[in-house]
């Protein structure tokens, strides 16, 4: 089996998969109620379109934001970024198994390290709130793992030196879409996916603690995954 | 996902990393699961920081030089992209081969001790024994070519097999198999020398 599928994992088992067409199918039937609840909530919402419009406006300041951080050592923008992600990090850390005390000190970690390395930022291929997942994350490992990370080579051609503006609106488009479409996921199966982000879980940990057969969690995943796919397309 | 989440021991972490290095569709995958991470990092309720956190931050941010900027990690030829490289210290020629039998050769790369990680060198025309699989393992071909009962494996693509899976892999005509392949248990080989074998080379 080659992985190079990029959702799919497919697994080399007739039994598993089996297991895992039956899900599909059965999941076949779109969750009538789930979708009804979150069209009944958009309506409710006055100017739905104009909440969206404001989210990708607050993204797109994010990016403005790391910029000053970058060029001008800007504290006033550096205090507005740590204010917003700060106590995010924090609770990301903590659901992942940190201590509070080790979480407050590797989120400064982290918020100094956006400081220190803003000039690697490059608002397209990354959003603001991807590219800080990435290094919390990666501080995760070192701090509370306690594990190298071996990091992929970058692409021949690099950061270009000067981001195209257009472009990278895109790219903050796309991941307001990506938050959007999480939030519309069946509970089910957004669930899955926090616990496999969070929880620090394997998919057999999450087996155990969920009580629900390998076969079947990582047909869950990989349908939330196909699922968010689609909304973004 | 796991290796966007961060949550898979350093052998499978350094297989993905290799392998992303060599293909393109991943590495965009790789791109959406951070993506996916970042938004669901964004909508956990926050946690209040301390008091002084900011100050304690701006204070950290001071204490540190300023880091030289970083060379951007480049493929500079050779056969091993450079996460693996790192763990080499060199490309294929500074490779400790130690021999395992049936012609085959391996070194075990240092990674912590949940999983671990050997590169393989299987002569064109060899076969790997018979085995199956305790665990989970992940093959990447750098080199050459191997094929089993299911499939064929060229230079960039990962095998994946798991405890249902018996194989005989077989390095193609031609050139050496150069693999990457990590596992969390031990191989089950179904022969009885493999199995002797087995204790005194660790795999």
């Amino acid at each position: 089996m080659h992985v190079c599928d990029p959702i799919t994992i497919r697994v080399r088992n007739n039994t598993m998969l089996r297991e895992i067409s039956a899900l599909s199918k059965a999941d076949a039937v779109p969750l009538p109620h789930v979708y009804k609840d979150v069209e009944v909530m958009m309506h409710r919402i006055a100017g739905a379109e104009e909440v969206k419009t404001e989210q990708l406006a607050k993204r797109m300041a994010w990016v403005t934001q790391v910029s000053a951080v970058r060029d001008s050592k800007d504290k006033a923008a550096f205090a507005e970024l740590f204010a917003y992600f700060a106590p995010r990090v924090k609770s990301f850390l903590m659901k992942s198994g940190a201590g509070p005390d080790l979480a407050e000190e590797c989120t400064q970690e982290v918020m100094a390290t956006l400081w220190n390395k803003a000039h690697m930022f490059d608002p397209t291929k990354a959003s603001v709130s991807t590219w800080i997942f990435t290094i919390a994350r990666n501080r995760k490992i070192d701090l509370l793992r306690k594990q190298r990370r071996p990091e992929p080579e970058d692409l021949p051609w690099g950061p270009e030196p000067e981001p195209d503006q257009a472009e990278a609106l895109e790219l903050q488009q796309e991941t307001e879409q990506l938050g959007d479409a999480l939030a519309t996921l069946p509970p089910e199966q957004r669930k899955l996916i926090e616990k496999a982000y969070f929880g620090d879980l394997s998919h057999s940990e999450i087996a155990a603690e969920t009580g629900l057969p390998l076969g079947t969690i990582k047909s869950r995943i990989r349908l939330a995954l196909e699922r968010l796919r689609h909304v973004m397309k | 996902m796991g290796y966007a989440a961060g949550t898979l021991p350093e052998a499978f972490s350094l297989v993905v990393a290799t392998h992303i290095s060599m293909c393109d569709t991943c590495r965009a995958a790789l791109a959406e699961y951070d993506a996916v991470g970042g938004e669901i990092m964004l909508d956990v309720d926050p946690t209040e920081m301390a008091e002084d956190a900011l100050a304690a931050t701006m204070a950290l941010i001071n204490g540190t030089s300023e880091d030289p900027p970083e060379k951007p990690v480049q493929r500079t030829g050779g056969i091993f992209p450079s996460p693996l490289r790192d763990y080499v210290n060199g490309d294929i020629d500074e490779v400790k081969w130690r021999r395992v039998g049936g012609g085959v050769s391996q070194m075990i790369l240092p990674t912590s001790k949940d999983a671990s990680v050997r590169l393989l060198r299987i002569p064109a025309g060899m076969a790997v024994p018979d085995h199956g699989h305790r665990g989970t393992e992940l093959t990447l071909v750098l080199q050459g070519a191997f094929v089993d009962e299911t499939d064929r494996f060229g230079a960039g693509d990962v095998e994946v097999a798991d405890e249902d899976l018996h194989h005989t892999p077989v390095a193609e005509e031609g050139m050496d198999c150069i693999c990457l392949a990590a596992t969390d248990a031990p191989l089950r080989f179904n022969g009885l020398l493999p199995r002797i074998a087995q204790r005194f080379v660790g795999i």
